[in-house]
């Protein structure tokens, strides 16, 4: 294709174009008062990557530099999950929650993994639980890994995210050790999960975390006290309580307002009370203070971590009784026929589950992640409703960015941590 | 750098610093050491591309390390991830404002073919809007295969007839 | 086993019209829409659940008209039927938390209206969070809530014209005009049913089991705990 370039006459132009430069002192009768009119425009941000993370639109009314009014547009990214899962079983759909927050793919195994056993009354055994805690946890540090260098670039600091993203390459080979792949691990299956802990992998994950929080007191020390960081952050995109649960935030969002509200520990699942732990909670809620609290829990996660591995139970790592879930141990697929007619049946038909609704929320590094599971019996269910907390904690948006300068929406977004992929499923 | 390009001689019958060669395999040597991404990062496989550019996999060893967010200044779109029906026009249009030559990679399942998700919502494949050089298979494709992917790529920006391509449409 | 059990008996002598929804985990409440309001408000006001995590349907239509739930690859758009007058299709469903008391509750509302425009009354007025969870109810289901101050769709597309989470959607989508009228001319392309090479291979709920059909699968004398006895003697 020819292309064509037509220089505009610039020095026409300049000649003819009234000074842009007005005078700040002087005399400023003489000028036009529209000159200091403000300018109002529509600005579109996105839906190709308006900050770093993910297919967000947002419509913006302008006053000059100041945002009068935010939009967000959505569903950029929904795939029809939930469709999806009304055609699948239960074991089928375990793929596709790797890919609702695909930045902790862990974790969403286990909290669709716990939905689903508390719709068939089936409670794993202890070990099982304690390696979902761990897989749980350095999930949530991978995530929030991710969500600090995101944030970091959204700031212009671009030094975080070659840090955290290096950190997140050594979880990623310890996931792939244990589940066969970096991120989409699709580790639980319902009734336990897809294998027990390779050899020695207890002991990989606490030599992770020994020289893991060195370097993550070097990542937030380059920005907790960085100037520019705390000129783009402190007292941007403050979020009252009220504000903070009427929007329906979870997660480091809610706590970074305030409230003290951790599903681990309020409504303990998969053994966390267990565990010594501390919630941070912000005071302000501006972006800063959920920065801070995220800081913070990484920290407590390889706490957690820590204190998992140490009392890590031995036994199974399946619920065993459970022969109309989870299928037996391949040896015994191979060997015996019942064995193998089980197997076929849950493949074909999935793990059998008795009619009855469940809502179980488990709190994902973004949020409370609640999976509302209506069943009729049978191996697929009849409606899974996936309550993503990246969805509720956008649709503050609106609120929050009204009367924020353009470049603070990036540093509000970035301080948010949404994800697309399980805001739109 | 040298690369594996025998058509870049240097002549020693030829006084003074001169180097023989072809307008084709000059243009396509810079162009393919210089593919600058434009990171169309709409997924899971967004992270993966990321991941690529980190220190560890490290596309920079490829020329390829300047992600342009901004169509303009960028040579190659990689579709990194589920393209919806909601997203597919916006692609296409950030396909449109990229400068020639330009070129694809479907980098994942679901940019390929829809992967995954056969539903209502999926666009089943991102060649249905776009000309795509360079498919890459994975849910999500390793950063290895990523890499491989754009070495295929730039073995492809080889072969084309540059001058050709650049006298056609003068 | 839910310890806030004993909020219902409460909650039924203030709404004589609601009634217990059997659950398998929180305790629920079916409410009829008129006293939604009043009862949300109470619940927010006077029994600190404080949180309005979700907000989504439950379309039973095909159930009740007698078909296979998922799996068809058939399009069926005439889901009005006699049955439905009696027994509402769509079922709105809310979940509620209490940062406090750390309890949830689930309150079900069966839709008024008739079947193509089934309505429920909005409680943006009392929680922001249901924006949104409304607007994807009405985009997914297409129920109206009436009062919602802005009802648009929000995951598919302004002027798709189905509603996908219907039962008589098909998984691959029916045909439709391209969003972008601009695009859609220069790549002639539409929106096209997903291929599904005869799948999804899955049973659909409910309907079909094959423990009846393979009887020494029905075998619940042993498991992996106790081990099978040896073959008969």
């Amino acid at each position: 294709m020819p292309t064509e370039f037509n220089f505009p006459d610039t020095a026409a132009k300049n000649a003819s174009a009234a000074p842009r430069v007005a005078v700040a002192r002087g005399d400023s009768a003489q000028l036009p008062p529209q000159e200091f009119e403000p300018e109002r425009m529509s600005l579109s941000m996105g839906p190709s990557h308006p900050s770093t993370h993910g297919v967000l639109r947002i419509q913006m009314e302008l006053d000059g530099e100041v945002v009068t009014e935010a939009r967000p547009v959505i569903g950029y990214l929904h795939r029809g999950d939930e469709k999806i899962a009304e055609n699948m079983t239960y074991n089928q759909f375990v793929p596709y929650t790797d890919r609702l927050d695909y930045l902790a793919p862990l974790a969403n195994n286990m909290a669709y993994a716990i939905a689903v056993e508390r719709l068939a009354g089936l409670e794993v055994p202890e070990r099982c639980q304690a390696i979902r805690v761990i897989t749980a946890e350095l999930a949530r540090i991978s995530a929030h890994l991710i969500g600090l260098g995101a944030f970091g670039i959204d700031t212009g600091a671009w030094t975080i995210f070659l840090y955290t993203f290096t950190e997140r390459e050594k979880l990623y080979r310890l996931f792939e050790e244990l589940t066969g792949a970096r991120f989409t691990t699709s580790y639980t299956r319902i009734g336990g999960v897809a294998r027990d802990l390779p050899e020695g992998w207890t002991g990989r994950v606490l030599e992770f975390c020994d020289q893991f929080l060195p370097i993550l007191e070097e990542i937030l020390s380059l920005l907790t006290r960085n100037k520019i960081f705390m000129d783009r952050t402190v007292g941007v995109g403050v979020i009252s309580k009220e504000d903070a649960l009427s929007y329906g935030l979870t997660g480091p969002n809610l706590r970074g307002s305030g409230v003290a509200a951790d599903l681990r520990k309020d409504r303990p699942y998969s053994g966390y009370e267990r565990y010594e732990f501390d919630v941070p909670v912000g005071s302000t809620g501006d972006s800063y203070d959920r920065y801070l609290v995220r800081g913070e829990e990484m920290r407590q996660s390889v706490r957690i971590i820590r204190q998992a591995i140490e009392q890590l139970p031995g036994g199974d790592w399946y619920a065993r009784d459970a022969r109309r879930i989870f299928a037996p141990p391949k040896d015994k697929i191979l060997s015996s026929m019942e064995e193998l007619i089980q197997n076929f049946m849950i493949v074909t038909e999935g793990p059998q589950m008795p009619a009855g609704e469940v809502y179980f929320e488990a709190e994902n590094p973004k949020g409370a992640l609640g999976f509302f599971i209506v069943s009729k019996g049978g191996g697929v269910p009849y409606r899974l409703k996936i309550r993503a907390p990246s969805f509720c904690n956008l649709s503050i948006l609106p609120k929050v960015c009204a009367g924020a300068m353009i470049s603070d929406v990036v540093s509000i977004l970035g301080s948010l941590d949404f994800v697309m992929g399980e805001c739109d499923r | 750098m040298v690369t594996p390009n025998s058509e870049l001689a240097y002549n020693s019958k030829i006084e003074g610093e001169v180097v023989v060669t072809r307008a084709d395999a000059v243009i396509n040597w810079i162009r393919s050491n210089s593919v600058w991404p434009m990171p169309m990062g709409l997924a899971c496989c967004g992270i993966e591309l990321m991941g690529v550019g980190g220190s560890r996999f490290d596309i920079a060893r490829f020329g390829s390390e300047v992600m342009r967010f901004s169509p303009r200044q960028s040579d190659c779109m990689i579709v990194a991830g589920t393209v919806t029906y909601k997203m597919a026009s916006v692609v296409r249009r950030i396909y449109d404002q990229m400068a020639s030559p330009k070129w694809v990679i479907a980098m994942g399942a679901c940019a390929s073919s829809g992967g995954m998700y056969r539903s209502y919502a999926t666009l089943q494949g991102v060649d249905r809007i776009l000309p795509v050089d360079v498919y890459v298979s994975g849910c999500p494709p390793r950063p290895e295969a990523l890499l491989d992917a754009l070495m295929t790529l730039q073995n492809k920006i080889r072969k084309e007839p540059a001058t050709r391509n650049l006298l056609r449409a003068q | 086993m839910p310890a806030n059990a004993d909020i219902l008996p409460t909650l039924q002598a203030q709404f004589p019209q609601a009634s217990v929804r059997p659950s398998a985990d929180h305790p629920a409440l079916d409410v009829p829409a008129s006293d939604l309001l009043a009862l949300m408000r109470t619940l927010r006001d006077t029994h600190g659940y404080d949180l309005l995590t979700d907000v989504t349907a439950v379309d039973w239509g095909a159930q009740r008209a007698g078909r296979g739930t998922g799996a068809s690859g058939s399009v069926a758009l005439s889901a009005a039927n006699a049955e439905s007058a009696a027994q509402p299709r769509f079922t709105a469903v809310y979940h509620l938390y209490s940062t406090t008391a750390h309890d949830y509750l689930r309150v079900a509302v069966a839709c008024t209206g008739d079947d193509d425009a089934p309505s429920v009354p909005s409680v943006t007025s009392l929680w922001a969070a249901a924006d949104w969870h409304e607007r994807e109810t009405y985009d997914m289901f297409g129920i109206r809530f009436e009062g919602h101050p802005d009802l648009r769709r929000i995951l598919m597309w302004e002027g798709y014209p189905y509603y996908p989470l219907r039962k008589e959607f098909p998984l691959a989508g029916i045909e439709t005009e391209w969003p972008d009228a601009d695009v859609a001319a220069e790549t002639r392309i539409s929106v096209k049913p997903a291929p599904m090479a005869g799948g999804p291979f899955v049973a659909s709920s409910g309907t079909m089991n094959l423990s009846e059909a393979e009887p020494r699968a029905k075998d619940e004398s042993w498991n992996e705990v106790s081990e099978k006895p040896q073959s008969p003697a």
